[in-house]
Parts: structure tokens; C-alpha cells; sequence
């Protein structure tokens, strides 16, 4: 009976105190002069001063950090030891993984290549805004199946929390971006609710009306939103603290004075590119592994078989609503990127054309295919660039392209699906049943 | 008792579905429901989830009542279904499948249940890694079944479980349904169209008719009424 196997020993609390007790040690000795002193300019002469507080803090989160983690590492291998006889699926396609590193070398390598190309990197930065939005709706309509029209109002909500924040609170970038991840969860929530119970076309026409309520109120709640003028003087994100600015601040450093570099505009563009190339690549880790946990087995069937769910003792309004939550939490994050990226934002950057958009890399991609709406993006981003020349005939070709992809690949550029989990083979048929 | 609906009504809208129907399954029992199309066999299985809801009468299962319990929690409770035309996740793979029955089982039971499913149906674990669309139609049925059979429950109920099968495939089913029976000591409800093969399976049985019980007695005293012969099993099945 090879697939029995024992658990590994599990932690007793005693030992994982004294596991985040060692950590949280680690981090006192590290922290004292890197946190617990600092310097500080009195009239010209640098003298030291003692933060205990601070370390305190640190080493208090180090502590508190290090338990919570084990503590949840020790349920996830427990779990893993029980279902032993199958393992995570380890092997994609040869063909997918080429393409999936290939794609991401070049996407590290972009900046690189381009670094005086301004229009390259700036349309690059695009294809990753709707590359983040195509993995953020492909959770609610590849994986979960609920068909989406009025995505961009998660996106709209994330831009505009930030801003708002920003203008009326003073807030930056990063403190900014987990709030507005939160609001547009929520506002998911609230949509999700009311229409837990349709499906197909009648979803489609509700989200669609969503989306337009969301712009509309942007629109005309002037007071809050400012109305069609939109919000203007959005700050950039900074490098941690680093701003990319000529001239900083007096007595603060900006990134090109903090690396002894010539100021140069590129820097925050490339800057900005690296950040959303960051934020798309943990959206993508973050949805991978949510599709190997139950929950990402439960939208998948879901997708499949509503009725089914429900006899499996599914609670499928839960499974719909973190659908939905998760999301808008992630077209959020992208909007926020987004205002941060133009520095003003109104409610024309958010119409239902990008909500299609947005749909349409996901389709086109291949339903709950990742690396499908990266190639999808691609396409769609790219071709009315490249048309640009064609002036009037862009937009024909473009549709033309469409129809021809939808002809030669109908259910997406990969529709293949990659199975959440795999037979180990040597445990499960080692043993005699 | 497993299960007991007493006098349970229920409605569609306006549509009164259910008219005081009484059913008992024992411990250890096959029990089956025939009934012609729109006699409310299925309704009546559905009302054990709570959908519809029972407007009168009580479900007790197991010794507790479950008429009022969320649809979601009374599978967790220890009733599994394999519902009517199998619905298995067709895009995903045999293994997803039956692990979307344990969804709410202890982990720690895994290993032990898919090895029951796998003997119980060896061409499950042949197929494991294959999607669940590619299988035939009597494999889709083998695979609803171990599906339900992966969150141990206490009573499964099956809904028209030989609707579209082959032949061959038919008497394979009410022989997987005996022999869950026998040598896993399972209790069965089983909802069939297909009067003459449930009776022969099943130790007693139930005639539904516009949503009342009309008739009820031994798998064997029913084969041999003459009511049955004339409506279920001479009209050529």
C-alpha cells in the first residue's frame, strides 16, 4: 500500500514558536543598524539616532510573520500529504512552456532593447494593461464561466479610488493599490449579488448595464468624480520612495540623483513597464495556483455544470461571488496602474468598447487560457498600431483579422485545457487496492 | 430509518408537484420510484435538497430533519446524487471529476476512496487523466457514480440512471447498483423509467402517479401487480 502515506511530522505549536522566536531573533540582530539607528543631519553634522520603536515593530512583525506562515505552510503540506495518490499537475506542454518563456524573456528583455524608444515601451505598457484585465476577467468568464460585458467598471472603480484617495487624502501609488484591490472586490460583491441567479445572455445584458451605471455615475456625481473633466495630476508610483522626477523635492532624492545617473524621461516609462510587467506576472501566479485549489476547481465546474455543482453540496453563490470578487479585485489593481500610468482619468477612458476589448482577448485567447490571452492582447493591442498607416482601413482590417481567427480557431488561439492535477502514477497503482 | 418524507407537498409556482407523499427508505435498502414522464419522480428527489422546497409534510434523514436545511449543506450531511443525464464536468479530466466529489469530504480519506472507486470501475482509473467529455455515455454514468461515491455518503440517490445507455451498459448499471448494495452495504434510491430492470434490483418500491404515491409494496409484489404490468411494463419498455 504505496499510497498510504504517513504525514509528515506536523509542527507543534511549541516548535513553531520557537521557529519564528529564531526568525524573529535573525531579524533583531539585522535590524539594529539597519532599522534601529539612523542618521540624521543636525546643522551640518550627521549624528546617530536610535529608533527602538521602530525595530520593535520590526522584529514584532518578523515574529508575527514567520508564525503565521509556517502555521499555514503546515496546513497546505498537510492537506498535499493526504491527497497523495495524485500529484499537482508539474508537466505543461512542451510547446506552451517554450512559448510561455519565450514570451516572458522577451517581454524582460523589451526595455532593454528599445531603451531609447519611447513608442515600443509605451504600447508594450498597453499590451500588459490588457493582458492583466484579460487574466483578471478570463477568472470570472474563462474559469468560472459567467459572462461578463461591464468588466470595465472594476478597472473605472480601481482608477478612481486612487484617485480620489490621492486628491482628497494625499494618498501614493502603493497605499492606494490594496484599498482599491478591496473597493472593486467589493463592488464585485455587490454586483455579484443581485444576479447570482442568471446566467448567459441574461448576465451579459446585466453586467452590461453595470458597467454603464458605474460610467454614468462618474459622469454626472460631479462632486465626487468631477464629472466628464475627470482627475487630473495623478502622482506616479515611486521606487520605493524614489520618485522619477528632475527635480526632487528639496532635501529628498529621486531615482536618478539616488543612482548617480543622468535624469532621463525614460526612466519612468521603463520604470512604469517594469511595474506592470511585475503586477500582470503575480496576477498570473496568483490565478494559476488559485486554479489548482478547490475553489478554482469549484468555478471550473462551475463553467460546466451548474446543476452538478449544486448535487455535489457546492455552495454555489459563494463559488459565483469569489469569482466575481476576485475579478474585479484584480481589474482593480489594473486601474490603478492605469491612473498612475496617464496621471488623469475620466470617465471616457472607461466605455464599453474596452469592456469588449477586454472580453474579446479573452475569447479570442481561448477560454481560461493564460498564456492565450497574452497572445490575444498581442493581437488585438497590436494590429490597430500596426494599422495606423491604413488610416480609414484600420478598423476593417482589424475586424477582418477577428473574423479570420475566430474562422481558423474557433474556440480561441489555445483552447486546449491543462489539467489542474495528474495521476501519480507510482503511488496510485503501486498499492493493491 | 435512512430517510422518511412524511405527507410532503411541494409546488412549481403554481403547479402543485408533490401531493402528500410518504416514502420510507431503510437502512440498507434499494428502494425505487417509477412513475411515467411528469409523474414527479425527479421533484420529488429534488425536494430531498430542498428545491422545491417542501410547502407541507417533514424530511427527516437519518434521524434529523433536513426540510428546512440549505440546498448546499444537505449533501455534506450524507446524501449524494447522481443527477438525471449524469451532468459531469465535461471539460475536465476523469481524476477532477471525482475529486469535485470530495470537495467537502476529509482529505484524509482520499487515498482509501478513490482506490474503492478505481476497483469499483477500473476503466475510471484508466481514463483518469482523460477529459470526462471523451468517455461513452455508460462510462459518463460510471464516472457520475463514483463521483458520488467519493463523499461517502450514507444514502445516494440516482436519477434515471440507465436514461440513454446501451443496452449492454443498462444491465451493467443495475448490476453496479446491486452490488453496491450487497458488498458496500449502500442504501438506494432510485428513480427509474425503466420499471422492469429497477424492480428486479430493488427490495421494495414505490408507483408515483400525478405526484402521489398509488401504489407500494416489494420489488417482487410490484413486478407482479397487475397494475404495474399494465402501465410500466407491458407498454413495451
Amino acid at each position: 500500500m504505496s499510497a498510504v502515506i504517513i504525514a509528515r511530522h506536523a509542527r507543534t505549536p511549541a516548535e513553531r514558536f520557537k521557529d519564528a522566536a529564531w526568525v524573529a531573533f535573525v531579524a533583531l540582530l539585522l535590524g539594529i543598524p539597519m532599522v534601529g539607528l539612523t542618521t540624521v543631519d543636525e546643522g551640518g553634522a550627521l549624528t546617530v539616532q536610535t529608533r527602538f520603536g521602530m525595530l520593535a515593530i520590526f522584529v514584532g512583525v518578523s515574529f508575527a510573520g514567520r508564525f503565521i506562515f509556517r502555521w499555514i505552510m503546515d496546513q497546505v503540506r498537510g492537506r498535499r500529504a493526504a491527497k497523495s495518490a495524485v500529484a499537482k499537475a508539474d508537466r505543461t506542454p512542451l510547446a506552451i512552456r517554450v512559448i510561455g518563456w519565450a514570451v516572458l524573456g522577451a517581454s524582460v528583455a523589451l526595455p532593454i532593447m528599445f531603451s531609447e524608444n519611447r513608442y515600443v515601451i509605451d504600447t508594450a505598457t498597453t499590451v500588459l494593461i490588457y493582458v492583466m484585465l484579460g487574466w483578471g476577467l478570463n477568472v470570472v468568464v474563462g474559469l468560472a464561466g459567467l459572462l461578463d460585458l461591464g468588466y470595465v467598471a472594476f478597472y473605472a472603480v480601481g482608477a478612481y479610488t486612487y484617485a480620489l484617495l490621492f486628491s482628497h487624502f494625499g494618498w501614493t501609488f502603493w497605499e492606494a493599490l490594496p484599498v482599491a484591490g478591496a473597493m472593486a472586490a467589493t463592488f464585485g460583491i455587490l454586483l455579484g449579488y443581485p444576479i447570482l441567479r442568471l446566467r448567459g445572455d441574461y448576465l451579459a445584458i446585466v453586467t452590461l448595464g453595470f458597467g454603464e451605471i458605474i460610467r454614468v455615475i462618474l459622469v454626472n456625481w460631479t462632486e465626487l468624480s468631477n464629472g466628464p473633466n475627470g482627475i487630473g495630476s495623478i502622482p506616479r508610483p515611486t521606487l520605493f520612495g524614489l520618485p522619477f522626477e528632475r527635480n526632487p523635492a528639496e532635501g529628498t532624492q529621486s531615482f536618478a540623483t539616488f543612482f548617480g545617473l543622468d535624469f532621463s524621461g525614460m526612466h519612468r516609462i521603463i520604470f512604469l513597464y517594469y511595474l506592470i510587467l511585475v503586477l500582470a506576472l503575480l496576477t498570473n501566479v496568483f490565478v494559476s495556483r488559485l486554479r489548482k485549489l478547490p475553489v478554482g476547481r469549484a468555478w471550473e465546474a462551475l463553467r460546466e455544470d451548474e446543476i452538478a455543482c449544486k448535487a455535489m453540496g457546492m455552495n454555489v453563490t459563494n463559488v459565483k461571488l469569489s469569482a466575481f470578487a476576485i475579478g474585479a479585485m484584480l481589474g482593480g489593481f489594473a486601474g490603478v496602474f492605469f491612473a498612475a500610468r496617464q496621471g488623469f482619468i475620466s470617465p471616457e477612458s472607461f466605455t464599453f468598447t474596452e469592456s469588449a476589448t477586454i472580453l474579446a482577448i479573452v475569447v479570442l485567447g481561448g477560454m481560461g487560457s493564460q498564456l492565450g490571452v497574452v497572445l490575444a492582447a498581442l493581437v488585438l493591442v497590436l494590429l490597430p498600431e500596426l494599422g495606423r498607416n491604413f488610416s480609414e482601413y484600420r478598423m476593417l482590417m482589424f475586424g477582418t483579422a477577428m473574423v479570420l481567427i475566430m474562422v481558423w480557431k474557433p474556440s480561441g488561439l489555445l483552447a486546449s485545457r491543462e489539467p489542474t492535477i495528474r495521476l501519480n502514477k507510482a503511488a496510485a497503482t503501486g498499492g493493491e487496492a | 430509518m435512512m430517510l422518511h418524507m412524511e405527507g410532503v407537498h411541494a409546488h412549481y409556482g403554481h403547479i402543485h408537484a408533490l401531493r402528500g407523499i410518504d416514502v420510507e427508505v431503510q437502512v440498507g435498502e434499494i428502494v425505487t420510484l417509477i412513475g411515467a414522464n411528469g409523474a414527479g419522480k425527479s421533484t420529488l428527489m429534488m425536494s430531498l435538497f430542498g428545491k422545491p422546497g417542501a410547502s407541507r409534510g417533514r424530511i427527516v434523514f437519518d434521524g434529523e430533519d433536513i426540510t428546512r436545511v440549505p440546498s448546499h449543506l444537505i449533501s455534506r450531511r450524507g446524501i449524494a446524487i447522481v443527477p438525471e443525464g449524469r451532468r459531469i464536468f465535461q471539460r475536465m479530466t476523469v481524476l477532477e471529476n471525482l475529486l469535485m466529489g470530495t470537495a467537502f469530504a476529509d482529505p484524509a480519506n482520499f487515498n482509501a476512496d478513490i482506490k474503492r472507486v478505481y476497483a469499483m470501475f477500473p476503466i475510471l482509473e484508466e481514463r483518469a487523466a482523460q477529459r470526462a467529455g471523451t468517455l461513452s455515455g455508460g462510462e459518463q454514468q460510471m464516472l457520475a457514480i463514483g463521483r458520488a461515491l467519493m463523499s461517502r455518503p450514507k444514502l445516494l440517490l440516482l436519477d434515471e440512471p440507465s436514461l440513454g445507455l446501451a443496452p449492454i451498459y443498462i444491465k451493467r448499471i443495475f448490476q453496479i447498483i446491486r452490488e453496491l448494495n450487497t458488498e458496500h452495504g449502500m442504501t438506494v434510491l432510485l428513480v427509474e423509467q425503466n420499471a422492469h430492470h429497477a424492480l428486479r434490483v430493488a427490495h421494495r418500491g414505490y408507483v408515483l402517479q400525478h405526484g402521489e404515491i398509488v401504489l407500494a409494496g416489494t420489488g417482487q409484489e410490484l413486478l407482479a401487480s397487475p397494475e404495474v404490468r399494465a402501465a410500466y411494463l407491458e407498454g413495451g419498455h
